[in-house]
Order: structure tokens, then C-alpha cells, then sequence
């Protein structure tokens, strides 16, 4: 069995998705040129999310991954509320109160967000009222804390992050009298998500991350190579500090007993998540709510499991650690991606790869023989190869596409080879987990121009 | 470091030649760049000066002086052959497929044979021997078509097996091979030492050389060049001679009177290689493998292998100094095609070592051919230049054509096809030239079938018809930058593939332009032939009449309103053009002539012409559009446009009247078609010419009307024996040579330019003979198709060569138009061409050395295409051109 090219770029390119910021006047005078974003599956469904929304009533625009797991439904809630809860975090007393008024007296609400989705990206239809109710319910707290100062973004992000978890543990302690919605809710809970999420406004960018997605700023030298510069730290057993921080957080006596096998308590490889109410609730309130709970839940091995040693909840957090970073024009992208592209490819390679998509040139350094002993035989074979990397780029209109490409596809050489591309893409959908996970990418391009000028 | 290791090689091989010029310049030669001192100083003035000390320029001063001229001033920028003749690989070839460039090689191998016998200066000169490599089938075609015209130049030649490939080179895989072309003699030189070796004979001769002077400008006074402007002062001369490579074209529009020489540099690169194992031997054949694009030859117990490839790096188009030649960098990935190329024809050489990848520019030129000749705007501005990479191979001919241009007026050969006057401003722009290189290069490499046309650099010069032509399937060929059509294809016949009209064989388009040709023969076709060069020459008195009849071949003094056809002739009767003259008034003329003569003829014209105010001369090309209505019902749709009768008696045959056609008027109108078939030419202002288009079109739509291409037009016109300007006739030819005695008055009561050669020729007979010959034995669906240039047997014995040829529609056959000589059978001498001698011969012409029977005929088939006219229009119209 074997796929044709047209096959492969078909699967490849069935979510990508583009967008531009629109030009006003001649001239794009955002910081941001705009974004492309793909995802390719490997559980099925997926459980990646990923969302993006320019901010209408402040400036700036959100873009985030989010790694689902133990099911896709809290990475999906997270997916479609989160920015709602960033978006309304960074709002003026003002616009908080004339939006509240709004609904009160029942006229036409200010938009807040204008998203930019993907076909495939769904929005809850059954959950929207109660989604909004819980937000409303968040403004309002907001207004009646008016503080008088303005708001800061890493506040606002880490708020927002903190609250929606809240929300949806709240959500499901409380349930809902729709039986679907009961459910529903219980699913976001009990499974769980990652996020990495950048705000961007003229120069200042933040990135606010929970979990192990990264994001990473491609920067251009002067020479015009490409490097990475990490702006999320993965949050699991590998960042020494997650560790301390984890076992700071815990009596002694659980010290070993926290991280097993490089996973908390031996059963979840992120440290920080939305959701995973069963590293969070009591384990009284776990069996409360899941005996109240549908069937469908009490049926469910896993979520009736408590995990061994579970002394001292709440385990986990949402609470995002936020960078911030003053956008220099060297700085010409930023990638967020899940950590299935991570674990195939080196930072270093998908700066490399992405400057070159987006400059269109192909920055390898000439070659030059000078005083080497080459033979033509092996000057023949390193040009072959340079040329097999070159020609991968032009297959794609899309760099999260060609990135996928390049984490799926590439052999020992740093190239894509077809065929190898055309096997991982072929395996069976029970086979598929097991060689990849779920890779969501999105490669945000800046306006050197505008950053320059700042 | 190993570039300067090339320098340094030769530097020493020149040095050892202690020539006589180096005491001018300063005895301290290193090869830095610090600015030397010039001990001696400039001439005031000089008869010639040279710029440029590559191959051109010291083989223009070698030759002069050889011719005598020993006023010279040879100036180079830098140092003697430091630029692209430093670096050029060294290959001398005469596998061309030019005439001309083949002549120019063969006699460059010749030169440089003997060179170092006569300069002292070692020039590396190795003959090894050339093998020409064929892919395809079509590949071997090019190749026996060279082979056949190498044969009759009397250059050993043979295409040979690819098991023979191997016998003479043991490293060259021949598994993808289908024949090679092996030329024996061809040699290997290092240019740079030919070039000093030039420079050093010519400073024997006389020739002044100086080094490190730059010319900033050629200052030129009434249409005359007076002198140099340097950066070490003034230099008067009357000729100076542009051989500044690819800076020719900056310093050419350096002046105030710009002279346009079209040409544009490319990166070119070529690899070297330490030495194998068991080094070559440098006797070892020069390999061309045109199908894989490149070229090797035997360097150092290494190999030197360079090529063209498809994607070429232009570079200079900003001018010069953007970057200096030395600091060009090499550029591996770039090369890698090549490298593979290299590597499939020579799989032994994977374990060579690198030395290098030479990073070498080279010129190029619009149409692949080098460029020669005098501007047509600056008396004694001669150009050499442009040589499309293989500068060393024409070198010698080149050089010795210019001079002789310069000493006698006019080179011993034809060297139209490579005359700067083919070319014009329109050529000169920068983006064209850059376009333009990047599809020559690699032509260097690709098939050149039958009427290929260039891609780039095209939709330049268009007729106001061009969009309506288009949108009826009209085919497009480029002349001198303006679209012409070729045919016109069908509705609802599917678009042509174009690689199937790229063939040796019968063309897809056959049917298509047979039923066009049928169309002028039964009914009436339109072709739009826009793209002639028109000019008018008017007077207050009689000084255009009486300056024309000195200028042109027939009798001009004819009634108004008629229409001559006629040669402008030179001193020895050539042609230098062939054009329809007619007499709108007493005092003013109306001169059309072929599209690539309104350089040539301008400048010919200019300089011949009584400088007098009251004598108009003004190019009108671009104020008319002419349509040609060919055909037996031309007449019918003529006369219901313009309620005027156009039968014979009204409006003979040769004749020219201002008339309205639809609502247009002032239409200038001529009963002639260019072809010997019935019809007209109008001549309308553009403005007028799409209503009289669309006119002519309704109009003829009950008379079965129909637009029609070129190639019809071509059919025709050589079916019917017309000879074409630039293809048959040339200025070596005269009218004599090819039946043409009626176009001449020899006793028009005062005297013309040629005359007195015509008349000895009329006296002592002819020395070679414009023939038709009809294809016999061809098989026009199955066998290779003749195209020009085949070689013509009389009797077994080689006789001459085809200008062209055409499928005649009418005769079912091929006709080719050629020339016939008469070689004294033991001493090779040209004898007389009788009548007799041409009808008694058995001939046959050789196509990609494939011979068929033809017949000979020294006059048209009048009875067959000409029922309804006279036999004295007949002969009347016997002119023609495309």
C-alpha cells in the first residue's frame, strides 16, 4: 500500500487553514502579517485543538494550541472559551459595563472576538448558553472588583487560565438539568487539556503555556541564518523546576511518590492542565459526583480509578506560566505547536525550516570547496541532498503544512522522503498512535516593518 | 588561490616570450593591484584605436597590422587577455552550424596552428580532437546536418558508433548513446597565450599596446568617430574598434551618439580537477555532450567540464563595477546539474579531486551570433563583440573579417547573419537583453530544429490587427522584434503541441498551411505583412530621382504611380538589399523593403545620400499597416470596397494608386503580392487599419476569404522561384547570378552603383548560378524534410549549398533554392556556371547526409501556376522576398 503524492499532500493539507491580516489603506499596520495553522491526527478523533481571534474591543490577537487528553472534550471547552476569558480579563471597567448593560436590557452585545477557524474548528451549540452564563458570571465579578487599574496582560492571562479551569471544575460539581449537557460538562472535567497560547499587541508578546506545547521565536542573524529561542517551558518531568515545584507543593512523605516514570503520580505526563478533575478533587467529591453522574460516566474505568497515593489534592493546575518578550525585527515568527511536532523535530530545525519557507530563500551556506579534499563523486551526493530539501518547500502554501511535511516525512538526512512520508501517513488508525501523536501547528509571521518602527 | 594559479601559468609562459611591447608599459609586472606607473605616454593620435586586449582586440591588431595598417593603438583596462579570454576553457570547434561561424573557426584553427611558430609565444595549441555526443535520434540528425557541412568544407569529419566513442575516449558511458559526430582536428589552446601571442606579432607589426587604460568614451562629429577620450587623455584616430566583451554594450552608450550593441553577460561556470590516478593524456578528445549540457576536455592529467545549463544567471544588467569579475563566487548548487551530467557520461571520475569551479562570465547576444561590424550611426565605430562563449573559436576569423571590413571596405565572406546592422535600438533594452540571454544560453545546448522561434523578448513591435489575428488562432514568429503570423489555426481544431512542430520531419502545421495556400490559389487570403521596412524619399527638385538612380540597379525614372522592383546594389554588384520602389510622384518615392533592412538600409542609404537639406529621407515603417490580399478574387472584394475597377486594363500589374477602400481613404495601394500570385498590397495608416480589416473580411466573405500566415506566403514564393533577401540573396550575389538581368538597367542613360561590375559579369559570364531544384525522390510524410544549408551534388561532385527551401502544395513536391558553383575538377578552382553546365548535371542534396535526386531548373514553372496571366507579368514580377 502505498500513497501517491497527490494522496499525501490531500491528507496533509485537509486542516490547514490561513489567514492574513487584512491591509488597511495600502498598509498592514498590525505587528502580526498573519498566521497559518495545521493539524494532522493520530488518535481518532484527534484530540489536538487549536484556536485564533484577533481582540475587537482591545488590541492584540490570541492564538493558542491546545493538547487534549484522556478524550478531546476539555480541549474542545478550552478551545472555544478560554479567549472569551482572556478577552474579558484585559477589558476596561468601561467596556465590561456597557457589554453587562448590554445584556441586561437585552440589545445587541459588543463582539469581543472575531475568531479565524478552520471548517473542521466546531463550536458547542448545546454548551453556548451555559458557557456564556459562566463568563457573564466572570465579568461581573470583574466589575464589582473594579480596581482602576489597567489591566495587565500577564494578569489578565493568568486570571483568565486560573478562572476557566475554575469554571468548568465548578460546572461539573454543580451539573446541569440537561442530561446531554450533565454529561457533557462531566467529560470536560474528567478529561484534560494543555494550552500554549501567545497574545500579541504591536511589540509585546506574551505567551501564557500550561502543559508541555511550546512556542518558539524564529529569529534571523544578521548573517541571515535561523535560530530558536524557546518561550514557554515545558511543564513534565524533565524542567527540574516544575519538579521542585510540584513536591514544594506536598508533604515529604509523598515526595517519591509524586512523579513516577517521568509522570505525576505515575499516570499523567503533563504537570500543569485545564480539566483532570481526578488530580484535583477530593477523592470524596470524585465519588460524589460520579455516582450522581449519567451511566456513561460510571461505566468509564478510568474516570472511576482514583489515582495510587492521592493524599494531598489538588495535584494539578491550570495556572499558566506567561513570558514576555518585546518583539525585535529580528524576530520574524513565532511557532506554537503541540508536543507531537516536538518530540520528531529539534527546535533548531524547525526555526531553520520555517525561515526558509517564509523568506522563500533557501539560506544554506554556498559551498565552497577552498583547500578540502573533495571528490566529485561526494561534492555530487551533498548537492543531491541540498536540492531534495530545497524542492520539499514548494509543495506547500502553507508553513504548519510544510512543517508537518518536514516532522512526518524526514529521513536521517534532515529531508523529506516520500516514501517514508507516504508510510507514516498510512498506517492504520490503531497502529498511528503508536509511531506519532497529534501534531497541532501554528506559525504566526510578524511585520518587521511595523516592529522596526515601534 | 587557484584562479591566480591560472593566472600565474600563463603569465609564465608570455613572459618567457620576452615580446617587444612589454618594455612600453612598465618593466615591474606583479599581479597586485597597486596602480603602476605608465611610462610611456599616449599617442595624440593614431589611425586606429582598439579597445579591449582579449582575443577580439588582438586579433582585429594582429590582422590589420598583418593587412598593412600599422597606425594602432591597442588599449586594455586591466592587463592583456585578463578578462573572460583569461578564463575561457580553451576549445576550438568548428562543429557550427552557421556557415559563417563555421568559416570563422576553421580559420582560428588554422592561425592558431601556426602561431607559435611564428610569435615564439607558446600557445598551448593541441589538436585532439572533438567528439560531438547524440542522445537521440534527433540529436544525431543536428549532428550529420553539421557533419555534411563540415564534409564539403573540406574538414574531416565523421559520425561514428558509440562503440567508436569508446575506442577514442575509454572513460565515457555510452549506454544512452545513439552516435556521435568526431571531428579529428579540432584543438585545445590556452586562450590567454593565443591572445598575448596575437598582441605579441602585432606589436612586431608595429602596434602600440598599452596597458591599464581605460577608454571612457569615443567621441564621434558629424556621424564620424574623431577620437578617445582615456583616463590618460586624448587619442584622435578615425576608426575605433569596440572589443570591450561584456562591457561592450556600456561603452558603446557611453558617448553622446549611443551605438546599440545588444549584447548581455551570464555567469558561466566550469570545473577543474586535480589530476586522475593515471593522468590524461592531452591528446585525449574534447567531449560535447549536448543532450546533458555540457562540455569536457583534458586539462593538467584532470579534466576541465563546463556547461550551459537551463537555468542561466545573468548578471551586469545594472553595468559594470557592480562586481568585479575576479570576485564572482562559485556556486555548487548551481553547478549540480552539471555535475550529475558529468558524472552519467563519466561515472569513472566519482573519486576525482576538486581543484576548483571557475566562475567565468561570458556575453551573449539576442540571436546566438556574434556580433561584427560598423555602427550605422558613427562612421569608422566598428564593434567586435558578443561571442555566445566561444570567443576562442572565432577568434582568429573574426578578427580577420573586421580587419578586412576596415581595410577594404567589405569582409571576404558574407557576414550579414553577424552584422551589428541587423540589429537596432530595439534590441538595446536592457530588460530584453537580460530576458532574452536567459533563453540563448541554454539554446547553446537544446535541439535547434527547423524554424524554431526565440520565446523570450517577444509582443515588441505588434500591428494593430495583432490582438484580432490573435483571437483567430493565429500563430506568431518574431522578425527584427515584430510578431508576424505564421498560419492560423482552425476553430475547433485542438490546440498544436508544440513539441510535435518541433521536428525534422513534415510538421503538424502541413495541412493547415496547405489548405491556406489552396486558399490563395482558388480564392483570396489576407496576410498581414506590417512588419516590412517602408521609407520615403522625397526632394524639392529632382536630387531623389537622380540620387536614386545612382543607388538602385533598375530604372527608376518610370511614369508615376509605377511600381519597380529592384536591387540596391554595391560596387560589385552584391545585393545589399532587394526592394520594391514606387514612384508616388515626380519627386518623392516609396521604398519597401525586407523587415530586417531598416538598420542596414537606413544607414546605407545615409551615407550614400547627398547630404542636402532638400532630400527628405524618413522611416514610415511605423505608419502603415500592410495587408496582402493574394489571389484570383483579390480583384472581386478591391473593387466592391472601393467602387473603382481593378481588372488589368484598370490597374496593371506593378501599380501603385491612392485609393478609398470602405470609408478609409487615402489607402495606398500596389499590384503586387510578393509572391507571383495575383493581388494587392495596401498600404494603410493605422489608424484606418482595423476598419479596413474588418471591411476587407465582410467583403470577402462570398469570395471565400480567409487570413493566411507566412508560411503559406513562403511556399509560394519559392515554388514560384523568388528569391528572399537575407536567405538567397546577399551582397556576394548579384542579379546576374540569379536570373535578375531583367531587373537591371544597364543602360539607363547614367551611371549606378555596380554597374561596371555587372557589365564585366555580363561579359565573362557567371561564377555561380541561383537554381531550383525539385525534390524526386523525397517522401515528404516519411523523410528527413531539407530546411537550408544542405550541400548540392552535381554529378556526385559537391556543387554548392541550398538558401532554402519549401514544400510546394502545388507540384506536391519539395523545392530547394541553392546555388550552383562550377570547381575545376584537379585544381578546385571556381569556373564559369553556363546554362549548359547547369541543365546537364544529375544533382542530388544532401539532408543530414542522406542524399536525394532533385531536379534543376533555372526558371519557374510559369504554364503551371499562371493560366490567367501573360507570360510578361510574369516575368515582370519575378521578384520576391519575405
Amino acid at each position: 500500500f502505498y500513497l501517491t503524492p497527490p494522496q499525501v499532500n490531500s491528507i496533509l493539507k485537509a486542516n490547514e487553514y490561513s489567514f492574513k491580516v487584512p491591509e488597511f489603506d495600502g498598509k498592514n499596520i498590525s505587528s502580526v502579517l498573519g498566521f497559518d495553522s495545521n493539524q494532522l491526527p493520530a488518535n481518532a478523533p484527534i484530540e489536538d485543538r487549536r484556536s485564533a481571534a484577533t481582540c475587537l474591543q482591545t488590541r492584540g490577537m490570541l492564538l493558542g494550541v491546545f493538547d487534549g487528553h484522556a478524550g478531546c472534550a476539555c480541549a474542545q471547552a478550552v478551545s472555544e472559551r478560554l479567549f472569551y476569558y482572556i478577552a474579558v480579563s484585559l477589558l476596561p471597567h468601561e467596556t465590561l459595563l456597557e457589554i453587562e448593560n448590554a445584556v441586561e436590557s437585552g440589545r445587541a452585545l459588543l463582539p469581543i472576538l472575531q475568531w479565524h477557524k478552520h471548517p473542521n474548528d466546531y463550536f458547542s451549540k448545546e454548551a453556548s448558553k451555559l458557557y456564556f452564563n459562566s463568563l457573564r458570571t466572570y465579568w461581573q465579578e470583574l466589575i464589582d472588583l473594579n480596581s482602576g487599574e489597567t489591566t495587565d496582560v500577564r494578569e489578565a492571562l493568568i486570571n483568565a487560565f486560573k478562572r476557566l479551569d475554575n469554571d468548568i471544575s465548578l460546572e461539573a460539581q454543580v451539573g446541569d438539568p440537561n442530561s446531554f449537557l450533565n454529561y457533557l460538562v462531566l467529560r470536560v472535567a474528567f478529561s484534560g487539556a494543555t494550552a500554549c497560547v501567545a497574545h500579541v499587541d504591536g511589540v509585546d508578546l506574551h505567551i501564557a503555556n500550561t502543559g508541555d506545547s511550546r512556542a518558539m521565536l524564529g529569529v534571523q542573524e544578521e548573517d541571515g541564518s535561523w535560530s530558536a529561542v524557546n518561550l514557554s517551558y515545558d511543564h513534565n518531568a524533565q524542567n527540574e523546576h516544575e519538579v521542585a515545584r510540584v513536591k514544594m507543593e506536598h508533604p515529604k512523605s509523598e515526595e517519591k511518590s509524586l512523579v513516577k516514570q517521568d509522570r505525576l503520580l505515575g499516570l499523567l505526563m503533563p504537570f500543569r492542565a485545564f480539566g483532570d478533575v481526578k488530580f484535583k478533587w477530593s477523592i470524596e467529591l470524585q465519588k460524589r459526583v460520579i455516582e450522581s453522574g449519567p451511566d456513561q460516566l460510571n461505566d468509564n474505568e478510568y474516570t472511576k480509578f482514583i489515582p495510587p497515593n492521592y493524599h494531598t489534592p489538588p495535584y494539578l493546575t491550570a495556572e499558566p506560566e506567561v513570558i514576555h518578550h518585546k518583539l525585535r525585527p529580528q524576530d520574524k515568527f513565532l511557532v506554537l505547536a503541540t508536543d507531537g511536532l516536538w518530540e520528531t523535530m529539534h527546535r533548531q530545525d524547525v526555526a531553520r525550516i520555517v525561515g526558509e519557507y517564509l523568506t522563500g530563500v533557501h539560506h544554506q551556506q554556498p559551498i565552497a570547496v577552498g583547500g578540502y579534499k573533495v571528490t566529485l563523486g561526494q561534492m555530487h551526493g551533498l548537492l543531491t541532498e541540498r536540492r531534495a530539501r530545497i524542492s520539499s518547500v514548494f509543495e506547500d502554501q502553507n508553513a504548519a503544512t510544510h512543517l508537518i511535511r518536514h516532522a512526518v516525512g524526514n529521513n536521517e538526512f534532515g529531508t523529506v522522503d516520500h516514501e517514508r512520508l507516504s508510510k507514516m501517513l498510512s498506517l492504520p488508525e490503531e497502529l498511528a498512535r503508536m509511531y506519532r501523536d497529534d501534531i497541532t501547528i501554528i506559525v504566526v509571521q510578524f511585520n518587521s516593518h511595523v516592529i522596526g518602527a515601534y | 588561490a587557484a584562479r591566480m594559479f591560472l593566472r600565474l601559468l600563463s603569465d609564465v609562459q608570455w613572459r618567457a616570450a620576452h615580446p617587444k611591447w612589454r618594455r612600453m608599459t612598465s618593466s615591474q609586472r606583479s599581479t597586485s593591484t597597486t596602480p603602476e606607473p605608465h611610462p610611456v605616454a599616449l599617442p595624440a593620435q593614431a589611425q586606429v584605436v582598439i579597445c579591449g586586449g582579449g582575443i577580439m582586440g588582438t586579433s582585429v591588431a594582429y590582422h590589420l597590422s598583418k593587412m598593412g595598417w600599422k597606425d594602432i593603438v591597442l588599449l586594455e583596462q586591466g592587463r592583456l587577455a585578463a578578462g573572460t579570454t583569461r578564463f575561457c576553457a580553451g576549445i576550438v570547434s568548428t562543429a557550427r552550424p552557421v556557415s559563417i561561424e563555421l568559416k570563422m573557426a576553421h580559420y582560428s584553427n588554422k592561425l592558431y596552428q601556426q602561431l607559435e611558430q611564428e610569435t615564439g609565444v607558446q600557445t598551448g595549441y593541441m589538436k585532439t580532437g572533438s567528439i560531438s555526443l547524440a542522445q537521440t535520434q534527433d540529436r544525431l540528425i543536428s549532428l550529420k546536418r553539421v557533419a555534411s557541412s563540415l564534409n564539403v568544407m573540406g574538414i574531416p569529419c565523421e559520425i561514428i558508433s558509440p562503440k567508436k566513442v569508446v575506442q577514442l575516449h575509454p572513460l565515457i558511458n555510452i549506454h544512452d548513446l545513439v552516435g556521435a559526430m568526431y571531428v579529428p582536428e579540432d584543438a585545445l589552446v590556452s586562450s590567454a597565450n593565443v591572445s598575448l601571442a596575437l598582441a605579441t606579432a602585432a606589436s612586431r607589426n608595429g602596434v602600440q599596446i598599452h596597458e591599464r587604460t581605460s577608454v571612457s568614451h569615443v567621441t564621434v562629429q558629424n556621424g564620424r568617430v574623431t577620437g578617445v577620450e582615456t583616463d590618460r587623455g586624448r587619442i584622435q584616430c578615425e576608426y575605433f574598434v569596440n572589443c570591450a566583451g561584456q562591457w561592450a554594450y556600456e561603452l558603446g552608450h557611453s558617448g553622446e551618439e549611443p551605438v546599440h550593441i545588444p549584447l548581455h553577460a551570464c555567469e558561466h561556470f566550469y570545473l577543474l580537477t586535480h589530476p586522475l590516478k593515471e593522468p590524461l593524456s592531452s591528446s585525449l578528445p574534447t567531449v560535447v555532450d549536448p543532450d546533458g549540457r555540457i562540455y569536457i576536455r583534458n586539462w593538467q592529467g584532470g579534466i576541465l567540464s563546463g556547461g550551459f545549463e537551463k537555468n542561466p544567471k545573468p548578471l551586469f544588467t545594472e553595468g559594470r563595477n557592480q562586481l568585479e569579475i575576479q570576485n564572482l563566487q562559485e556556486d555548487w548548487d548551481h553547478f549540480g546539474p552539471l555535475l550529475s551530467a558529468l558524472l552519467r557520461r563519466m561515472p569513472g571520475l566519482e573519486t576525482l579531486q576538486i581543484m576548483q569551479l571557475v566562475n567565468c562570465p561570458e556575453s551573449f547576444t539576442p540571436d546566438m551570433r556574434c556580433i561584427m561590424g560598423e555602427s550605422p550611426t558613427a562612421r569608422g565605430y566598428f564593434v567586435l563583440a558578443g561571442m555566445n562563449s566561444a570567443g576562442i573559436s572565432y577568434g582568429g576569423g573574426a578578427g580577420k573579417y573586421l580587419a578586412e571590413w576596415m581595410v577594404n571596405g567589405y569582409p571576404s565572406e558574407n557576414v550579414w547573419p553577424l552584422d551589428l546592422k541587423r540589429f537596432g535600438t530595439l534590441q538595446s533594452s536592457r530588460t530584453f537583453l537580460r530576458h532574452r540571454v536567459m533563453e540563448v544560453m541554454p539554446l547553446m545546448c537544446d535541439l535547434k530544429v527547423p524554424r524554431w522561434d526565440f520565446q523570450t523578448g517577444r509582443q515588441l513591435r505588434t500591428s494593430p490587427l495583432y490582438d484580432r489575428l490573435d483571437a483567430q488562432g493565429a500563430r506568431w514568429m518574431e522578425k527584427h522584434g515584430f510578431e508576424r503570423v505564421k498560419y492560423f489555426v482552425p476553430p475547433g481544431k485542438d490546440l498544436l503541441d508544440l513539441d510535435h512542430s518541433k521536428t525534422f520531419y513534415k510538421p503538424d502545421w502541413f495541412d493547415i498551411v496547405g489548405s491556406e495556400v489552396k486558399c490563395c490559389k482558388e480564392a483570396v487570403c489576407v496576410i498581414d505583412m506590417s512588419s516590412f521596412t517602408k521609407f520615403e524619399i522625397s526632394s524639392t527638385g529632382d536630387q531623389a530621382l537622380e540620387s536614386l538612380q545612382y543607388l538602385f540597379s533598375n530604372d527608376l525614372d518610370v511614369p508615376v504611380g509605377h511600381v519597380v522592383h529592384t536591387g540596391m546594389l554595391n560596387e560589385k554588384g552584391g545585393y545589399e538589399n532587394d526592394c520594391s520602389i514606387a514612384r508616388l510622384s515626380k519627386r518623392s518615392f516609396f521604398m519597401i523593403s525586407p523587415t530586417d533592412q531598416q538598420v542596414h538600409c537606413w544607414a546605407w542609404l545615409k551615407k550614400r545620400l547627398p547630404d542636402d537639406s532638400n532630400l527628405i529621407m524618413e522611416d514610415v515603417t511605423w505608419k502603415y499597416t500592410a495587408l496582402n490580399l493574394i489571389g484570383p478574387r483579390a480583384v472581386d472584394v478591391l473593387s466592391e470596397l472601393s467602387y473603382a475597377p481593378m481588372t488589368a486594363e484598370h490597374f496593371p500589374s506593378l501599380f501603385c494608386k491612392e485609393m478609398s477602400v470602405g470609408y478609409a481613404n487615402g489607402i495606398r495601394v500596389m499590384s503586387i503580392t510578393h509572391t507571383g500570385e495575383p493581388g494587392f498590397v495596401l498600404y494603410i495608416p493605422i489608424e484606418y487599419a482595423l476598419h479596413v480589416y474588418n471591411e476587407v473580411m465582410n467583403m470577402g466573405q462570398k469570395y471565400g476569404i480567409r487570413n493566411a500566415g507566412y508560411y503559406a506566403l513562403r511556399s509560394l514564393r519559392i515554388e514560384k522561384f523568388f528569391a528572399f533577401w537575407g536567405q538567397d540573396l546577399d551582397a556576394f550575389t548579384t542579379p546576374m547570378e540569379c536570373g535578375r538581368e531583367f531587373q537591371v538597367k544597364l543602360e539607363k542613360g547614367m551611371q549606378f552603383l555596380g554597374q561596371e561590375a555587372l557589365l564585366e559579369q555580363k561579359q565573362n559570364g557567371v561564377y555561380k548560378r541561383f537554381t531550383m531544384f525539385i525534390l524526386e525522390d523525397h517522401d515528404t510524410d516519411m523523410d528527413l524534410w531539407p530546411w537550408w544549408g544542405e550541400p548540392i551534388f552535381r554529378n556526385g561532385r559537391y556543387v554548392g549549398k541550398t538558401t532554402s527551401s519549401a514544400y510546394s502544395y502545388t507540384l506536391e513536391r519539395h523545392v530547394c533554392l541553392g546555388f550552383v558553383h562550377h570547381f575545376d575538377e584537379k585544381t578546385g578552382e571556381e569556373l564559369v556556371v553556363t546554362t549548359d553546365f547547369i541543365n546537364q548535371g544529375e544533382y542530388e542534396i544532401d539532408i543530414a547526409g542522406q542524399r536525394f535526386q532533385a531536379k534543376a531548373k533555372l526558371y519557374p514553372f510559369s504554364s503551371l501556376f499562371t493560366q490567367r496571366r501573360r507570360k510578361d507579368e510574369v516575368e515582370l514580377s519575378g521578384y520576391q522576398r519575405e
